[in-house]
């Protein structure tokens, strides 16, 4: 290869990379059209995986390092265009033992929640305004859990940097202020790794705007070559210095749940 | 599989095969119960202890889900022998088809949406001795059809069998002032064995949680009759007619508010035609002054065609508050009370308490104080019951 041939096909791939990203510097996007783009390439990562079911173990500490710990086992229906359905059954604590919580998330509208309550019998309605509320007496609220949508939140790309816990990465540093005004936060601050979209921390700030807790999700990993899931999520409370460690397992995707296995009949039956 | 299902159905008689149950889930608790007033009548107690036990054994069937639920209860007082019971809350075959689901045997079904008094739910009776709050329920014989459709959930249930409602001893407090006989009288003469049918219809529609439900079949309430034995002894039987009853009920989500509302219209040939209404609303803050804690707020009006002697809420408003500590151990306050609206000195007031103890215990205080002055008003005769109750249960 002559020095001249190299010299051009340098120039060619320089300019072909430099063609690459100039419509992205062309368009002057802006700090919230950047974070929104991020966003959305999020959830386009992790569209398409159907129906799946996990264990879950929830270990409960507080500020004086005293453990309790909750068991369940959940369902989940990716529902396209709205949000997803869930049904989760408690194992632990033995006396809520068989408590079984239906949810149907949506985009623009609350939550539908019920929940069962084995000794009677009943089935409950939730008001799911209240989804600020702390899951089972943990650092995780019930918003936390619920699937993630574009339109709840306006986002703002803030920063690129090493990720707080992979430092060889590189992360999207990320906004979200909730667009619904019953959210128990007024913003969250994400660290997103660049290489995949994962939700690696969370900073969430409370009605005060202070800094009320933090999530750092860890051992992530693919399932179907395309979805990542972090088996352990670690929530710390830095008001009150309680956290919670949610460690997921047995996750199966492909388990071929339909609208029909979320219902309040089989709320009732769910083992 | 063969072995599945032997065993599934023979549990007892295969003796050890209880133990080999698929899960097994259950609680045995003590209860101690505390009257604070002097009792109404001679022999009447002031303290009684009792033990509890149920436990769930689940049999699978198959992969389908399919199975048997075994749930055997037992309540031994060491005061009031009327309140022993063995009873089985379930003896319950499930079997899923792809449109429907079947249920045969003994079980419990909750219908309604209200928290103060439960008008709509028909199809089991209450076991009134095991809490006073009527939460409790016998184990009812049932086939019981169940279809979910885009318009709605159909429930058709054949009751062919009948629970009769029991009542405290002569020893016990929380009665009449007039003992009840043991044997009850019907209307059908069928008595027991007679046959009952329940329908329901209910949807969720948007913000909306809509039931209606009819009966036909023997009352789960009774009336009582005066029996003289001598003119010194005179004592209450329960009769049981046949009622047809329709129902609705209704529930709205606003916000934090849920709206409630359930109305029934019972007729009769031999008992009391009745209609009764139940509304009212649960309001929830969610992080109160930015705690953990979680406070509800109950209201609930209620309305019987009956009079105060017949119907306990007549003309009666409650309101009740519930404080959700949301820490690790689950602690709950629950705080209420209830006027007559008609009497105006009839009144009752409760507290009740709970938390976890460690992983598998719970610890739960009930007190109830009754006021009424008139003899017109069912609690007069309970006027001096007021008690504290305290239950430590284990789970497993």
């Amino acid at each position: 290869m002559t020095q001249s041939l190299k010299n051009n096909l340098l120039k060619t791939i320089v300019l072909g990379s430099l063609i690459a990203t100039v419509p992205l510097t062309a368009l002057a996007q802006t700090a919230q059209e950047k974070g929104l783009a991020i966003a959305k390439e999020r959830k386009l990562r992790d569209t398409g995986w159907g129906s799946s079911e996990q264990n879950m173990l929830m270990i409960l500490r507080n500020a004086q390092g005293e453990e309790s710990e909750r068991e369940m086992r959940s369902k989940n229906l990716e529902v396209s265009n709205d949000g997803d359905k869930g049904l989760t059954v408690f194992d632990k604590p033995f006396d809520v033992k068989g408590t079984a919580f239906l949810s149907f998330s949506h985009i623009n509208k609350p939550d539908d929640q019920w929940l069962y309550l084995p000794a009677l019998k009943r089935v409950k309605r939730i008001a799911s305004r209240n989804k600020s509320g702390p899951f089972m007496g943990s650092e995780f609220a019930y918003e936390d859990l619920s699937s993630f949508e574009i339109a709840k939140y306006t986002f703002t790309h803030l920063r690129d940097e090493a990720c707080p816990e992979q430092p060889d990465l590189q992360c999207f540093v990320l906004e979200s202020i909730p667009t619904d005004k019953y959210s128990g936060y007024t913003k969250q601050i994400a660290w997103i790794d660049q290489s995949d979209y994962r939700v690696q921390k969370v900073d969430y700030f409370d009605r005060k705007k202070s800094l009320l807790k933090t999530l750092i999700s860890s051992d992530f990993k693919l399932y179907k070559k395309k979805y990542w899931r972090p088996l352990t999520m670690t929530v710390t409370n830095h008001q009150t210095g309680k956290s919670t460690v949610l460690k997921t397992s047995e996750i199966k995707f492909d388990v071929g749940l339909t609208d029909k296995d979320f219902n309040k009949n089989t709320l009732k039956r769910i083992r | 599989m063969k072995k599945i299902i032997l065993r599934a159905l023979f549990p007892f008689i295969a003796g050890t095969s209880v133990a080999n149950a698929d899960e097994m889930t259950g609680n045995i608790g003590v209860e101690g119960r505390y009257f604070l007033q002097d009792s109404q009548f001679n022999q009447q107690l002031d303290q009684q202890f009792t033990v509890h036990a149920e436990t769930e054994f689940y049999f699978a069937i198959g992969e389908q889900g399919n199975s048997l639920t075994i749930t055997p209860y037992l309540r031994v007082d060491n005061q009031d022998a009327a309140r022993n019971q063995f009873d089985l809350r379930e003896f319950l075959f499930l079997y899923i088809a792809d449109e429907w689901e079947v249920k045969a045997g003994l079980g419990k079904v909750f219908w309604g949406v209200t928290e103060t008094t439960h008008l709509v739910d028909i199809v089991n009776q209450t076991d009134n001795l095991a809490s006073f709050d009527g939460e409790e329920k016998l184990g009812q014989p049932m086939v019981h059809f169940s279809t979910v459709r885009d318009w709605g959930i159909v429930d058709a249930l054949i009751l062919p069998g009948f629970r009769e409602r029991r009542f405290s001893g002569e020893a016990g407090r929380i009665r009449s002032g007039l003992p009840t006989l043991a044997s009850a009288a019907y209307e059908s003469a069928d008595k027991k064995d007679h046959v009952d049918f329940a329908f329901r219809w209910s949807n969720t529609l948007g913000d909306w949680d809509l039931g209606l439900t009819a009966f036909n079949g023997t009352a789960r309430e009774a009336e009582f009759i005066p029996v003289v034995k001598s003119p010194d002894d005179i004592r209450l039987q329960p009769f049981y007619g046949q009622i047809t009853q329709f129902g609705l009920d209704a529930q709205y989500i606003y916000d934090s508010w849920l709206f409630k509302l359930e109305a029934i219209s019972r007729s009769s040939k031999t008992m009391q035609d009745t209609q009764a209404v139940v509304g009212g609303f649960e309001y929830s803050q969610v992080g109160l002054l930015d705690s953990a804690i979680d406070l509800g707020w109950v209201v609930e009006y209620a309305y019987d065609h009956r009079d105060a002697v017949f119907a306990a809420r007549q003309n009666d408003i409650s309101f009740a508050t519930r404080w959700a500590l949301n820490d690790a151990e689950s602690t709950e306050f629950l705080v209420g009370f209830s006027q007559d609206l008609d009497y105006s000195n009839s009144r009752s007031a409760f507290v009740e308490g709970s938390t976890r103890l460690g992983d598998r215990m719970t610890l739960t205080i009930d007190a109830w104080f009754f006021t009424a002055n008139d003899p017109a008003e069912l609690s007069y005769n309970i006027r001096q019951d007021d008690f504290i109750q305290v239950d430590v249960s284990y789970f497993f």
